[in-house]
């Protein structure tokens, strides 16, 4: 897989991300900025505008732990993804105001989420969850912190990665959905297997 | 005088104790954990979802070489206790787990999480108004206290849920509840998980069994035949679905499933479900009378 690794790099341009397609995996090289539930709020809700020029940049749904050095400077310690489907009753307008092209979460989002990765040419990318320690490794700096007020876990903390990932697309710009796919066939496989189940746990006679 | 020194010395050795012990288990998976993620590793066919659980080894290993938390959600930190009524420091306890908590956080480092209810204010210490949360068992004759830690992250905190089932419903409904549960919410709290399931008599009591349910070895059986066996049924059945890593699909979706119990109402049944996602946090710490102390739940430690 290494021999052939897709690196996009920020800022990503429409023809990026026009032959990807669910399943493949990439990697991000340049801006992340970390962005969830209140940032969110702040932009669509709250109409407040957003510190961080997210045109053509890349999101992380996550909350890291950094530790302030002396100097003043951050150091990321640990950044793994957080619940994406927590922001899906933002997303659509999120990627139409900021013009951001990549979400970076876990788990899958909605049929919002994607129908703005379809009309806006984005995706959303699943970087595996826990794996916090690995990411930080592939986070070469912080450059900035933004909403500051907003606690560790909310603040807009722009990092600077090199071949971040494995990043799995989970919605590509076609507007297909893997994660919904996915949860399609475990409710559809469910069914046999509860009736098999049910037929052994009548303790109640 | 002496004996109020010897006290204070006491409960700092305690306090030191359990701050390192609870930073460790954020950078560390127990050994029963460990084993099994291992197991189920070797036993993935699917590309995607081997690919995945390479991450996960190789996040593990930064982990202890960098000496950080191996996932950046510490969580509100929970300490189960079972303490002896005849424990030295029974009295000091609450305030020594505040205090490991406190320090935990700055040295661990853990992430600032407990956020004031109703305040909206993150406190940034990870202590707040009942958190660390103490969850109390106390056992009459004992002098020693074994306690439990446990950091759960938001994701594997989400799909929580309980709820009174009528008894014509029975143990079907049961397993029905835990299939949705897992179904449909699970994909988000980062599987293959530890499903822990409590029956009992109403939705308090539910709850807090299934959340001891997780608190149990991966592979332990309930001793209750049937309920063994509906814990057995259940892990095959979840793992036939097949949510694999992260829910991309693969050869399993649960570590396992677990089901605490007590007796309950004739015309209620209590069912609750809590998930551990693979990065299952918890630790066991067994303190005796001395102060000296056993680790049950990761073998190999040096805190």
């Amino acid at each position: 897989m290494s021999t052939q690794k897709k690196i996009l790099t920020t800022p990503i341009k429409d023809e990026d991300l026009a032959e990807l397609n669910v399943g493949d995996v990439v990697y991000l090289t340049g801006q992340l900025v970390t962005c969830r539930d209140v940032a969110h709020r702040r932009l669509i809700e709250l109409g407040r505008d957003l510190p961080v020029n997210l045109e053509g940049g890349a999101i992380f749904h996550a909350g890291p732990i950094v530790r302030q050095k002396d100097d003043g400077s951050y150091e990321m310690v640990s950044i793994g993804p957080t619940t994406s489907m927590r922001m899906e009753k933002f997303e659509r307008e999120f990627i139409a105001r900021t013009g951001v092209k990549l979400v970076v979460g876990k788990g899958g989002m909605g049929a919002e989420t994607a129908a703005g990765c379809l009309e806006n040419k984005a995706v959303h990318a699943i970087f595996p969850g826990g794996c916090a320690v690995l990411a930080a490794t592939q986070v070469e700096e912080i450059e900035d912190a933004q909403w500051k007020d907003l606690g560790m876990p909310e603040t807009l903390w722009v990092n600077r990665v090199r071949e971040f990932g494995p990043l799995i697309i989970s919605i590509d710009t076609k507007g297909r959905n893997l994660i919904d796919e996915n949860k399609a066939r475990f409710n559809e496989k469910k069914k046999p297997i509860l009736e098999r189940i049910n037929r052994e746990v009548r303790f109640i006679k | 005088m002496e004996e109020t020194a010897n006290r204070d010395a006491a409960v700092q050795q305690l306090t030191d104790v359990m701050w390192k012990f609870t930073a460790y288990i954020g950078k560390r998976l127990p050994t029963d954990v460990t084993a099994k993620l291992a197991d189920l590793r070797s036993k993935e066919t699917h590309p995607l979802a081997a690919a995945v659980y390479q991450s996960m080894k190789e996040n593990q290993e930064a982990a202890d070489r960098l000496d950080r938390p191996s996932c950046q959600d510490t969580g509100v930190i929970q300490y189960f206790i079972n303490a002896g009524a005849r424990f030295p420091l029974l009295g000091e306890l609450e305030d020594i787990l505040r205090n490991a908590t406190l320090e935990a956080t700055r040295q661990g480092p853990l992430r600032h999480n407990a956020v004031e209810t109703f305040d909206e204010k993150n406190t940034g210490t990870n202590t707040g108004s009942k958190i660390p949360w103490l969850d109390w068992e106390i056992d009459p004759k004992g002098d020693s206290a074994t306690i439990d830690v446990y950091m759960a992250g938001g994701g594997c905190t989400l799909p929580g849920a309980a709820k009174v089932l009528m008894p014509g419903e029975g143990y079907e409904g049961v397993a029905e509840f835990v299939f949705d549960v897992i179904t449909s919410r699970g994909v988000n709290a980062c599987p293959p998980m530890l499903v822990g399931v409590g029956v009992s008599t109403s939705a308090e009591t539910a709850a807090r069994l299934s959340k001891k349910a997780i608190l149990r070895p991966v592979d332990s059986r309930h001793p209750n035949a049937n309920a063994a066996r509906m814990e057995e049924l259940l892990e095959e059945g979840l793992n036939e679905v097949g949510l694999g890593p992260q829910g991309l699909t693969g050869n399993a979706s649960v570590m396992g499933v677990n089901i605490e119990s007590s007796a309950r109402h004739p015309s209620t049944i209590g069912v609750a479900v809590s998930t551990g996602c693979w990065a299952h946090r918890r630790g066991r710490i067994r303190i005796n009378a001395d102060l000296s102390y056993e680790i049950l739940s990761h073998e190999g430690v040096a805190l």
